[in-house]
């Protein structure tokens, strides 16, 4: 049986060091984690904090150095062994069984059992005793495949509780949450800890680093640049010790929004599945920022847009042309072009080289008589690639070895290079490290100069209220609130994306 | 070594753990099976002396192969699509009936034609069926394998044709052409046209997309159900042409029950050769080259006088550990 740590529960690393196939990834880390506090581990991808994470965890071991766990050196050699100490990680991938209950979730490898039956009573009393004890709930005998992400969450949460752990290491809890199922999770993270427990949060995140955490870990390049109060540091402090120099202006400077420029992008009344009754109008030249939780419908608008999903009512035009029926093979060559939320999902293809990733879209211009035309393949999708700077070895690597900003901007080479009318970004900077964030940004900024009709979701305020020119809000499939100049505030965009939610079922 | 004096190679943005794998990965794709296939053609050359002779190679090998490479050539491209096509031993039947059965009163190339035109609607159907009414490619096949060894049985009234009266048609596959018959000929200008198709055409390039990433090619702008269709069309009508060959070949039809494995025969050159069950890549020369593997060990046993019980034995321990070897890789690239 697992035990619960007694008085002393710091997790200390001491001058760890870890190489994968010789490039160090983390290099003579010390740090101590102290018990009951929620600890940060920030730094750009690639800066060692998933390793130092999965080294305290089990995962892997260090190749120097030592890991203490109550002053007493362990060593760990798989997640097994480290959650026999009170150590579990939540992961960024969760692994729920989707046709299990809840309750069978939480309990699954650690059933209460009576001669290779499970006792399901005693399993209902455990159940129903843990979610007493942590102070959250979820329904237990749901299929747990029905849950929504943050509910998935909160199941690993109790699984990880269930076997009495003390230390709880999340990987980017919040990634792939909406703005309130982000605030409930908080409210978890700050219980956990008021109960004694420790919690190593990765985030990439800063302003949910500086408004959780206890203590802040900064790496760069595998080393630890400092490690202390959150309270002091900044936001700007933080990306300084990252970037290992400042970051500059977040966001490119704002062009005046054009007024007499032609409407390129023309929506009427559209009704589309998640989508009612929206209409705009985006003019040449302009950005307009598409804010809202998750499954507002901002995504499901993008796809009636590209004619991904099945318009039921209203009208699309481009530069005055009726789309509204049409496929994605049709809006490309109307001028749509669409960056899609997941970039490994709906994107890329992963294990197919750069170049037949930037061209995909574009093959019939670079081809005759149906065969692809190599020179004229390789001169236009180089040009497309410097244009939006992709560092790479060579475009015939698979886009699967480049960083995740490289990979988003692989996607924003092929709109490029179907010289599009009206850029659509769903989520642009959605994993994407600090540095190539800036420059997705200055792309999307010269598109907009270039004469293009751009409309940005994003689930990051910033973003939006930093890039557009104008901020459509939309909630349950409509369009709630259009904000221009003054009125383009955090305010003001939250309080029309939450309004009525909250009684809403 | 191009590879890298090409570009300037950036440390930070490889993945340098597992980039020695990638590297073993890219080799394993590209040759693959060719250095087993060189070690057991130089061992078969060293061990018997027939096995270099032009009867071996030309008509016990290559001769026999033809219709299976033209299968599995068509094949590989629906395997790359996404798909998987089942039908194609029903589908050879079938061809074998109709052109009999046409050549027996009329004029041959018209029998060629009409059981090709057969073996392009199985595919349109099969197509149409995975495609639109979006079900499995393995149950839609199975099933249209069924309905179309079920439609030959009953148009032939389960009686076999045979052609030695009015063997004409046997030119098709039997005529000399500078030292190798026209079944070998025409194995080489499908596979060759087949295999430049997915290497260097737009179509070929919407297939390796349509099966690595159908919701991507699709937002990029592919048509992937109309590709995945066209794929199970070009199989249809490969299986159709093999069909004709065979029967020039043999002069006689066979019952399905004889050509029930065929499917599972092609299958297994094709992912020996290297191309990956879950779609997404693969290519012509490799499934080549995995089938004439298979031919070989086929043949060897033969030569050197193995109990040929043995034979399916051996080819399944091998397409186990080809299988074994793609997933792995595949596992080792995330």
């Amino acid at each position: 049986m697992p035990r619960r740590n007694a008085t002393d529960g710091d997790v200390q690393v001491v001058n760890v060091s870890k190489r994968f196939g010789g490039a160090p990834a983390l290099a003579e880390v010390s740090v101590t984690i102290r018990r009951g506090e929620i600890h940060a581990l920030v730094g750009e991808n690639g800066a060692g904090k998933s390793t130092l994470g999965k080294i305290i965890s089990g995962v892997h071991s260090p190749d120097l150095g030592e890991i203490l766990v109550n002053g007493e050196s362990v060593n760990f050699r798989s997640p097994r062994d480290a959650m026999d100490r009170g150590i579990v990680t939540i992961a960024q991938e969760l692994a729920v069984v989707p046709y299990l209950s809840v309750e069978e979730n939480v309990f699954l490898g650690a059933e209460p059992r009576r001669w290779g039956f499970v006792r399901r009573r005693e399993m209902r009393r455990r159940y129903k005793e843990l979610v007493n004890r942590v102070g959250f709930r979820l329904p237990a005998s749901q299929m747990a495949g029905s849950l929504v992400t943050a509910d998935q969450q909160k199941l690993e949460i109790l699984r990880a509780l269930s076997r009495d752990a003390s230390t709880i290491i999340m990987d980017e809890p919040s990634a792939a949450l909406s703005m309130h199922e982000v605030y409930a999770l908080h409210g978890v993270i700050r219980s956990l800890t008021a109960s004694g427990r420790t919690v190593i949060l990765i985030s990439h995140f800063l302003s949910e680093v500086l408004d959780l955490a206890d203590t802040i870990t900064i790496l760069r390049d595998g080393r630890v640049i400092r490690s202390g109060p959150a309270n002091q540091e900044t936001e700007n402090s933080l990306i300084e010790g990252m970037l290992g120099r400042s970051l500059g202006q977040a966001f490119p400077d704002k062009q005046l929004a054009p007024s007499e420029s032609p409407v390129l992008l023309e929506v009427n009344e559209l009704c589309a599945p998640g989508v009612h009754d929206a209409s705009l109008r985006v003019r040449a030249g302009e950005i307009v920022g598409l804010a809202g939780l998750v499954g507002s419908g901002r995504s499901e608008f993008a796809s009636a847009l590209f004619g991904a999903s099945k318009v039921t009512s209203g009208t699309i035009l481009i530069a005055g042309k009726d789309v509204t029926h049409h496929d994605p093979h049709q809006s490309l060559r109307e001028g749509i072009s669409l960056i899609p939320e997941s970039r490994k999902e709906q994107g890329l293809l992963m294990g197919r080289p750069i170049s037949e990733n930037v061209s995909l879209a574009n093959l019939n211009v670079l081809s005759r008589l149906g065969i692809v035309s190599p020179t004229r393949e390789r001169n236009r999708v180089s040009i497309a690639l410097e244009n939006v700077r992709v560092k790479m070895a060579s475009m015939r690597t698979p886009v699967s070895s480049l960083s995740g900003g490289n990979q988003q901007k692989v996607l924003f080479a092929r709109t490029t290079l179907c010289e599009p009318r009206v850029l659509i970004a769903d989520e642009p900077t959605r994993g994407v490290d600090v540095g190539s964030k800036r420059m997705i940004y200055d792309v999307l900024v010269e598109q907009a100069a270039a004469g293009l009709g751009v409309v940005v979701i994003s689930s990051e305020l910033e973003e939006v209220l930093g890039l557009a020119h104008r901020i459509i809000v939309m909630r349950a499939g409509r369009f709630v609130a259009e904000l221009t100049g003054e009125a383009m505030t955090q305010q003001a965009v939250l309080e029309a994306a939450f309004a009525e939610t909250a009684t809403a079922p | 070594m191009t590879e890298a004096s090409n570009g300037v190679l950036n440390p930070t943005e490889l993945d340098t753990a597992n980039f020695s794998w990638r590297r073993f990965g890219g080799l394993w794709r590209t040759t693959g099976i060719l250095i087993p296939f060189l070690v057991l053609f130089i061992t078969l050359a060293i061990a018997n002396g027939q096995f270099l002779t032009r009867q071996n190679l030309v008509v016990n090998i290559l001769y026999l192969q033809a219709p299976i490479l033209i299968i599995a050539a068509a094949g590989t491209l629906v395997l790359i699509a996404g798909g998987l096509d089942l039908s194609v031993a029903a589908t050879f039947v079938l061809a074998e009936d109709v052109a009999a059965g046409v050549a027996l009163h009329s004029n041959p190339i018209f029998a060629v034609i009409l059981a090709l035109l057969c073996g392009a609607v199985v595919g349109l159907v099969n197509g149409f069926v995975v495609a639109y009414l979006r079900i499995n490619a393995l149950i839609a096949t199975l099933a249209m394998s069924f309905v179309v060894a079920g439609i030959a049985e009953v148009a032939t009234n389960n009686t076999f044709y045979s052609l030695f009266d009015r063997p004409s048609l046997g030119k098709f596959a039997t005529q000399d052409f500078l030292g190798a018959q026209s079944a070998i000929w025409i194995a080489l200008v499908v596979v060759v046209i087949l295999g430049l198709t997915l290497w260097r055409s737009t179509f070929g390039r919407y297939v390796f997309a349509a099966g690595g990433n159908a919701e991507a090619a699709r937002l990029a702008g592919v048509r992937v159900s109309r590709v995945r269709i066209t794929t199970f069309v070009l199989s249809g009508t490969a299986a159709a042409l093999a069909g004709v060959i065979s029967l020039a070949q043999t002069l006689t039809t066979t019952p399905y029950s004889n050509e029930s494995s065929l499917a599972f025969t092609v299958l297994a050159g094709i992912v020996v050769g290297g191309t990956s069950i879950v779609g997404g890549d693969g290519s012509v020369t490799r499934t080549v080259i995995g089938t004439l593997f298979i031919a070989l060990i086929q043949n060897g046993f033969d030569l050197l006088q193995f109990n040929t019980f043995y034979i399916p034995l051996v080819t399944g321990v091998i397409l186990i550990v080809a299988v074994s070897l793609d997933v792995w890789l595949r596992q080792r690239r995330r």
